[in-house]
């Protein structure tokens, strides 16, 4: 048991290693052009972001339709930090993690208690609000014309496609790791236990709201995450980033992935943004084309592509190691039986 | 003009502009009472209606007889419509859990906007939309439009209508007794499909009119305009207590003051985040809504 638990522990480390810096190199060496290094990032962010409402839909069994108002205000607020304060870049993303994680609190509080789609209504109404202040505060957010935010990332031709690449995915890979422990320890459990059933859970000694608010915040924390690094990675940002669409947009990674994997909704994420790109000769079809698929996927696999399994790598590397040893065996058996065969054969 | 006399004059916008909100608001609680879907497609069923109402007007000329031509249109268009939606899109996953058909309802919405959006006789592009000329008419110290009078009053007249075919007729009885409990009914021999899909072509047939209304109001249309009426008909459809015939008509009118009274007197910014705040704060303290009833989960 314990030497597989190094041996699980090392195989992902390698596979996270991979997955970090070996497309970093790439990036840096032009191997990946700048274009695609955009896009894939951007795929970062966005799975970021499915990641945020995954916990919200698929971990905590709630329905949110604002999860970009957390973006939004993660990512104006790393930007007021910066610009205004003086505070660096690193320590202010914390920071604007906290404030979404804090706005998620205050909305929470109150509407978690309820039940239904009661929260969906007052995630949307949230997402609204944040937009028609974030457009009418001009002195302090830009107003409509939104605000722009010159970083190292965005700016830097030598270094920033590869260093945007290398920290947001980082971030994505760190936050995987965290979400999977925090999903196996016992505030996770209680969480899953109040998805599957809120009268059995809250029977058992589960508080049902208190494990609601833990999720729903764990999420807008995320979100906010995902705000502060598509700020400085885009260096350019606007009202329209809290919009209704921008949430939905993010609800579709989740939705196609599969509510409740992991996996899923961040492979979602990376798929769905190179096809947006890829699709962009379509035209105006484009965004006629990715209802359908909606639509679709919800009439014919209503639980997403992946369901609630998550795609495991030590599973599938113990899949073809498993496969191997039988092959061996087989060929083991048939190359018995042919002894065998040419054996009673030189009897005759 | 003093104080009073500009009050009033709000008060008179604030109902023209809430009764289009009631209109649109009665479509989502219909179907929300019956089938429990936040159908997010009514604001663009709407939007066609408006479309539908366009052409027409455009074809006709916007005399009384073209202006009645194109409510009747824009109702029958939103009607078929639904009824399409409804088969297509709702039926299938009637027994699915409720995320997969409030996703579906996304979906519907942004096909209509982006079928609208990519058809060669619609486009993207803000249209102007042909209206009466305007005549002011003044009943002592207040004066209205006429296009305020005739958004009141139809908008009355739809709703004693809806009134009477809810309480009043055999299908409203069969309606009233699927929202109260979908399986019992049709243990009682109502066809539930029939009634729901009945549901979802009056709620549109209402927003057919409404958007025809909302375009008179506010002449501009694009494929885009249905996401915010839609949205402020939703909040005032939960406002009255959503499933809740007389409380979406209470709800849409409580609404379109507040909001008309916070451009006069507060700031004309903020109405629209006026009324998200009031669907806040209404949560908050009353969550089934003004008129809603309070339900007990048993085991």
């Amino acid at each position: 048991m314990k030497n597989k638990f190094y041996r699980n522990t090392a195989i992902l480390g390698a596979i996270a290693f991979v997955a970090v810096f070996v497309p970093t190199l790439l990036i840096k060496l032009d191997v990946i052009n700048a274009y695609t290094a955009q896009i894939i990032t951007l795929g970062g962010i966005n799975a970021i972001m499915a990641l945020s409402v995954n916990i919200v839909c698929g971990i905590t069994g709630q329905l949110s339709l604002g999860q970009a108002g957390f973006e939004a205000i993660g990512a104006y607020s790393v930007i007021l930090l910066t610009q205004n304060l003086g505070i660096p870049l690193p320590v202010s993303m914390v920071l604007a993690a906290l404030i979404a994680a804090f706005f998620g609190f205050l909305i929470g509080f109150p509407t978690l208690k309820l039940e239904g789609d009661y929260l969906a209504i007052v995630t949307l109404a949230f997402g609204e609000i944040i937009r028609v202040v974030l457009v009418n505060q001009k002195g302090i957010t830009g107003g409509p014309n939104g605000k722009q935010f010159p970083t190292i990332l965005s700016t830097d031709f030598v270094w920033g496609p590869a260093l945007s690449y290398l920290v947001i995915v980082g971030v994505l890979v760190a936050i995987i790791i965290l979400l999977q422990n925090f999903i196996r320890s016992t505030y996770g459990r209680a969480i899953l236990a109040v998805r599957e059933d809120e009268i059995a859970a809250n029977s058992n000694g589960v508080s049902v709201f208190r494990y609601k608010m833990v999720g729903f915040v764990v999420a807008s924390f995320v979100g906010g995450i995902g705000g502060a690094l598509y700020a400085p990675f885009i260096g350019f940002i606007k009202p329209d980033l809290a919009s209704f669409n921008n949430s939905i947009n993010d609800l579709i990674f989740v939705v196609l992935g599969g509510m409740g994997s992991v996996t899923g909704s961040v492979l979602a994420a990376f798929v769905l943004t190179y096809l947006q790109e890829f699709l962009r000769f379509l035209q105006n079809y484009r965004l006629l084309f990715y209802p359908v698929i909606l639509i679709l996927v919800m009439l014919f696999r209503p639980q997403g592509l992946l369901g609630m399994k998550e795609l495991s790598f030590i599973r599938s590397i113990e899949l073809v190691q498993h496969i191997k040893r039988v092959r061996a065996m087989q060929r083991e058996k048939a190359g018995a039986k042919q002894a065998n065969e040419t054996e009673g054969a030189a009897e005759k | 003009m003093n104080g009073i006399s500009i009050f009033v004059q709000q008060l008179i916008n604030g109902l023209s502009l809430g009764s289009i909100y009631a209109l649109i608001a009665l479509g989502y609680t219909m179907v929300y009472g019956i089938v429990k879907l936040i159908n997010f497609a009514h604001g663009d069923v709407m939007m066609v209606g408006a479309y539908a109402g366009y052409f027409v007007l455009c074809a006709v000329g916007t005399t009384p007889f073209g202006m009645t031509l194109a409510f009747l249109a824009a109702m029958v268009m939103c009607g078929l419509l639904s009824l399409v939606i409804e088969r297509l899109a709702y039926r299938p996953l009637r027994n699915a859990p409720r995320l997969n058909s409030l996703i579906t309802a996304i979906a519907v919405e942004l096909i209509l906007q982006n079928v609208m959006r990519v058809l060669p006789f619609v486009g993207p592009d803000p249209r102007q939309f042909p209206t009466m000329p305007t005549k002011m008419l003044s009943i002592g110290i207040v004066s209205f439009s006429n296009i305020q009078l005739i958004v009141i009053v139809l908008s009355a007249v739809l709703m004693v209508v809806l009134n009477y075919i809810v309480n009043y007729t055999k299908t409203g009885k069969a309606m009233r007794a699927v929202s109260y409990d979908l399986g019992a009914a049709s243990l009682m021999g109502i066809s539930v499909n029939r009634i729901i899909a009945i549901t979802f072509v009056i709620g549109s047939v209402l927003a057919g009119a409404g958007g025809v209304l909302y375009a008179t109001a506010y002449p501009q249309i694009d494929p885009v305009m249905g996401y915010i009426p839609g949205l402020k008909a939703f909040v005032a459809a939960v406002l009255g207590g959503i499933g809740s015939i007389p409380g979406a008509m209470m709800g849409g009118v409580i609404l379109g003051i507040a909001e008309t009274m916070t451009k006069a007197y507060v700031s004309s910014q903020y109405a629209d985040a006026i009324s998200y705040m009031i669907l806040i704060v209404i949560l908050l303290v009353k969550p089934t809504g003004i008129l809603g009833k309070k339900t007990h989960v048993k085991v």
